[in-house]
């Protein structure tokens, strides 16, 4: 009881400064403990997770579990990214009931990149642009009848995404 | 104002397939400028498609997706002529949307 306290009295706190953006993390930091599913259930953009540094970390948070390797997830990914600003990432799945899939950068300063619903009727497979700082594994993981499934591939960068 | 999404969605019988661009820069507030000042985050961070009143896609993204985003997929249903709804929202609030009609 006295740890619930305490973690409430944080947001309270800066909720009173009127910092809208950070109360909402702080919330968000309470539900994520509270409740695993918080991230899934609703469609609120899920801050937290996108600002986690390892791939890990990031999964946990959006999804409240952990992935498992799967053959039946197909990650399409450059062997060599020329320019690290624009890498070409597509993603597929053969498994049924495909809800989410979800883009990751290991070596990104946060790892989580994009993140997609996949309502029922739509296809399994997206397509899309991004960054990459560094060579690192990419790794696209798929939510299919409330379990997650992953692939991963490395794609080497010469000139990183990220600037520095 | 132009809009700052360009859609193409195309009908093939019993599926849609929708490619969109959108201009944004997508800083991720990781790079820095010529003069070492780091540029502010400034990215999208959700984005939805809507067909016959129905969330068919969205996205949340992070300032890890490229300058100037793209994005592709696919469902099930959709008509030549049918309107798909496409709508975005960035970390500052700002929003655009756009109505295109599947061809």
């Amino acid at each position: 009881m006295t740890k619930t306290n305490d973690r409430l009295a944080l947001p309270r706190r800066v909720i009173l400064q009127g910092v809208a953006s950070v109360a909402l993390v702080g919330l968000g930091k309470i539900a994520s403990g509270a409740a695993p599913a918080f991230a899934a259930a609703n469609d609120k953009y899920p801050e937290e997770a996108f600002k986690q540094k390892t791939v890990d970390d990031a999964i946990k948070l959006l999804y409240g579990k952990t992935a498992e390797k799967s053959d039946k997830v197909r990650l399409d990914a450059p062997e060599i990214a020329e320019n690290g600003a624009v890498v070409p990432i597509s993603a597929s799945s053969t498994l049924d009931g495909v809800t989410s899939l979800a883009f990751l950068v290991a070596e990104n300063p946060n790892a989580l990149v994009a993140s997609y619903r996949i309502p029922a009727g739509t296809m399994p497979s997206v397509a899309n642009r991004i960054k990459m700082a560094k060579t690192s594994n990419v790794i696209v993981v798929v939510e299919a009848g409330g379990k997650l499934f992953s692939a991963s591939k490395e794609v080497k960068v010469t000139v990183g995404g990220c600037g520095g | 104002m132009a809009s700052t999404i360009r859609i193409r969605a195309t009908s093939s019988g019993d599926t849609t397939e929708v490619q969109a661009l959108i201009q944004h820069p997508m800083d991720s507030g990781f790079v820095k400028n010529a003069k070492g000042e780091t540029i502010p985050p400034h990215f999208i961070q959700q984005l939805t498609f809507e067909h016959d009143g129905k969330i068919v896609f969205a996205a949340d993204w992070g300032g890890g997706v490229s300058k100037d985003p793209y994005v592709k997929f696919a469902f099930k249903g959709g008509k030549k002529g049918d309107e798909l709804k496409v709508g975005w929202v960035d970390n500052k609030g700002a929003t655009d949307t756009t109505t295109a009609k599947i061809l």
